[in-house]
């Protein structure tokens, strides 16, 4: 594998400025760059469906937001599904008679269709990328789980006070240097962590240093605009689970006419209907507001 | 208050007062028997639903709904606040006749459309607060930093809350007139035309906004029923569905209140109910038009010959072309049952559009279907039935189908059917 031009620290994503000619490599497996957002780099081909990344999660984050301990007894069905109790997920496909097993969790999206369809702002992007939520600020009302293409966010029903589960990209750890539970947790490398613009670089040197591999795409680069979580495969995307109707279009785009045409209606609108209404007016200005005729 | 101002500075302050409360107290008292089938009946619904309501916010909704990660919204939005809002549009459309284009035949319903409207947004978006899972934040998005501009449900809020004031600045004459305050009546009346163009501003951007809500579940919806004309069709639609509410509620309305029906609605109820229905069957067609458009243009025959197609078929060809054509034949021969059977097929249809956006055809492709609980239709069923005791109440006691009838009078002519009272 080469490793040209990068730049690798343990955790120091964001936190260290770097150049491109000091290559370095370490072994845990991050990469560092400059101020684009942090996001990981999945090679489902290095995968090997151990679920260490799954049980580092319920480490990392579990005590404090509810998340369970992950079992052993579990079967890894392609629809095995993050929950409102474990934010992430390994999922094992059966392709052309090869088991492949996938990490699922929430994308990132650079512009996430929850945040926009969030009436509170409690789901919100940090500058550096994870998208997060806060309790003090949901009012609990789903749209972000309408609205997000992937279905991440999780809904606590069985609660009084209900929380939306979804994970957080490790916003505590990254913020501290350190990479996501799940990528330190991982013993077989296939999760990078690191800026997404060299984790795209490295992804593409994977696929052109190994062309036969991997089928030549890497899943977030362009979908919905673009994810901080991306994602190599040896088979095409859709046969491990992933949409891949979803087109490259942000969704907050979406509605974004919609909003648009609201102040150009508000402004338009009543001027006309007063034209209209006293267009309308006999002499007898005073004849009736609401009442008798 | 009129009576408060003039009797400031006088002894007979205390007098006016207690005059006040004593006729306020005395509108609280049911104003006939009590026990009806009715009332038992839509009684034990909503001390039913009280009951699910104390569970569901002890143990979280998961405890008496059907909602799922997959369904997050069910019936308690897609029918009580989705639908339920596009069958209160009658009262924009008619704020719009009566007011801005001052069409004076529809003038005798306006009030009681107004009144409906303004109920039907506090019971049935006020119903959103029991589908909120931490309802206690819902001021957030009302003060504080907490402004997701970006979000179309934050537009959709505002314009509900808004919204309902202004139809509660177009009711208050009625109420000013009841309680007798004159001088308030003047007031209030002046700001009519104000919050009726406010009024249709709003309700302009909030029916195609519940559309736009669904603008971000591009892959999740139907194709049949997904486009990015939602918000317009969503618009259009509920100016047939608003107006084929009327009819019905005002078919309901003139027989149950009979006795409260002023002589000139009396007189033109047919005529107006013909004129409405001729409106609904011109939107109808703009609105199939539309849809026509929109089928051709998302280039969606290959749709058409599975299961969705022919239940998309029997929305928009049983549920708004057949009714559309009733109306016209009904118009055309003055025949009012038939003017009432399409208001009703109309009414279906839009139900079946609404659900089929926002939960018929939402994660269409999912195995496991959605299908809400009794107890999602006991709640939405107690929804309803309170909002009808309280319309009730305020008919039996305000100038609403008769303007005439001012503060303290009874019943001009007819006495009081048994069935309407209390």
């Amino acid at each position: 594998m080469i490793r040209r031009d990068f730049f690798r620290a343990l955790g120091a994503a964001g936190t260290v400025a770097v150049s491109a000619s000091t290559a370095q490599a370490s072994e845990t497996g991050a990469i560092a760059g400059t101020n684009d957002p942090v996001g990981v780099l999945v090679d489902t081909t290095r995968c090997i469906g151990c679920r260490m990344c799954e049980f580092g999660c319920a480490h990392a984050n579990g005590q404090a937001n509810g998340l369970e301990k992950p079992s052993f007894d579990e079967e890894l069905t392609p629809q095995r599904q993050t929950t409102e109790k474990r934010w992430t997920a390994v999922q094992r496909h059966v392709v052309d008679g090869r088991a492949i097993t996938v990490k699922r969790q929430c994308m990132h999206c650079l512009q996430p269709a929850c945040t926009s369809a969030c009436l509170t702002k409690a789901m919100f992007k940090t500058p550096d990328g994870p998208v997060t939520w806060r309790s003090g600020k949901c009012m609990g009302c789903r749209y972000c789980m309408v609205s997000c293409p992937f279905d991440v966010p999780k809904f606590e029903y069985h609660s009084a006070v209900p929380r939306i589960q979804k994970c957080q990209l490790c916003v505590t750890r990254v913020a501290a240097g350190e990479s996501p539970a799940c990528v330190a947790s991982c013993p077989a490398q296939a999760l990078t962590f690191g800026r997404r613009e060299n984790l795209l670089d490295e992804a593409r040197s994977r696929i052109y240093t190994n062309p036969d591999r991997y089928v030549h795409q890497i899943y977030g680069e362009h979908e919905v605009g673009g994810t901080s979580w991306l994602y190599l495969s040896a088979v095409p995307f859709d046969k491990i689970g992933f949409r891949t109707d979803l087109g490259t279009t942000s969704f907050p785009n979406y509605t974004k006419e919609f909003l648009y045409a609201v102040p150009l209606v508000l402004t338009l609108v009543p001027p006309l209907l007063l034209s209209l209404a006293k267009a309308g007016d006999t002499k007898d200005e005073d004849a009736d507001e609401g009442g008798a005729s | 208050m009129t009576a408060g101002i003039r009797a400031i500075g006088t002894p007979n302050l205390r007098e006016e007062f207690q005059r006040f409360v004593r006729f306020l107290l005395a509108e609280m008292r049911p104003k006939g028997p009590v026990v009806t089938p009715f009332n038992i009946i839509t009684a034990v619904i909503m001390l039913t639903t009280a009951v699910l309501l104390v569970i569901r916010f002890a143990g979280g909704l998961g405890t008496i709904t059907n909602l799922s990660q997959d369904v997050p919204w069910g019936l308690w939005i897609g029918f009580d606040v989705v639908t339920g809002v596009a069958f209160a549009g009658g009262a924009y459309v008619l704020t719009f006749l009566v007011y801005i284009l001052k069409i004076e035949k529809y003038h005798p319903i306006v009030r009681v459309t107004v009144l409906n409207g303004f109920l039907a947004y506090v019971f049935y978006a006020g119903a959103l607060l029991l589908d909120l899972g931490r309802p206690w934040n819902v001021i957030n998005p009302v003060i504080g930093n907490s402004f997701g501009v970006s979000s179309v449900l934050f537009l959709v809020a505002w314009h509900f809350m808004l919204y309902m004031m202004a139809q509660f600045v177009e009711f208050s004459p009625a109420v000013a007139e009841w309680l007798g305050w004159k001088r308030v009546r003047r007031i209030l009346g002046g700001l009519t035309l104000g919050a009726v163009i406010f009024g249709i501003s709003l309700s302009i951007l909030h029916q195609s906004g519940l559309g736009a809500l669904y603008l971000m579940a591009k892959n999740k919806i139907h194709p049949l029923w997904y486009s990015e004309f939602i918000p317009i069709l969503f618009l259009v639609s509920s100016i047939f569905a608003g107006l084929s509410m009327v009819v019905i509620e005002g078919s309901i309305t003139h027989k149950v209140f009979h006795h409260r029906t002023g002589a000139k609605l009396r007189a033109t109820h047919d005529d107006i109910v013909f004129g409405l229905a001729r409106i609904s069957m011109g939107t109808m067609a703009v609105y199939l038009f539309m849809q026509l458009l929109v089928f051709v243009h998302g280039q969606k025959l290959p749709y058409l010959f599975t299961g969705w197609g022919a239940w998309y078929v029997l929305e928009l060809a049983g549920f708004v072309a057949v009714p559309a054509l009733l109306y016209f034949w009904g118009v055309q021969q003055r025949r009012m049952p038939v003017v009432k059977a399409a208001a009703a097929l109309t009414l279906v249809g839009i139900v079946l559009n609404r659900l089929n956006v926002s939960v018929i055809g939402f994660q269409w492709y999912v195995p496991v279907r959605y299908v809400p609980t009794w107890m999602e239709i006991v709640v939405t069923l107690g929804v309803i039935s309170a909002e009808l005791w309280v319309f009730r109440w305020v008919v039996n006691r305000m100038p609403v189908l008769d303007f005439a009838m001012a503060h303290g009078e009874q019943s001009a002519s007819l006495p009081a059917a048994a069935r309407s009272v209390a």
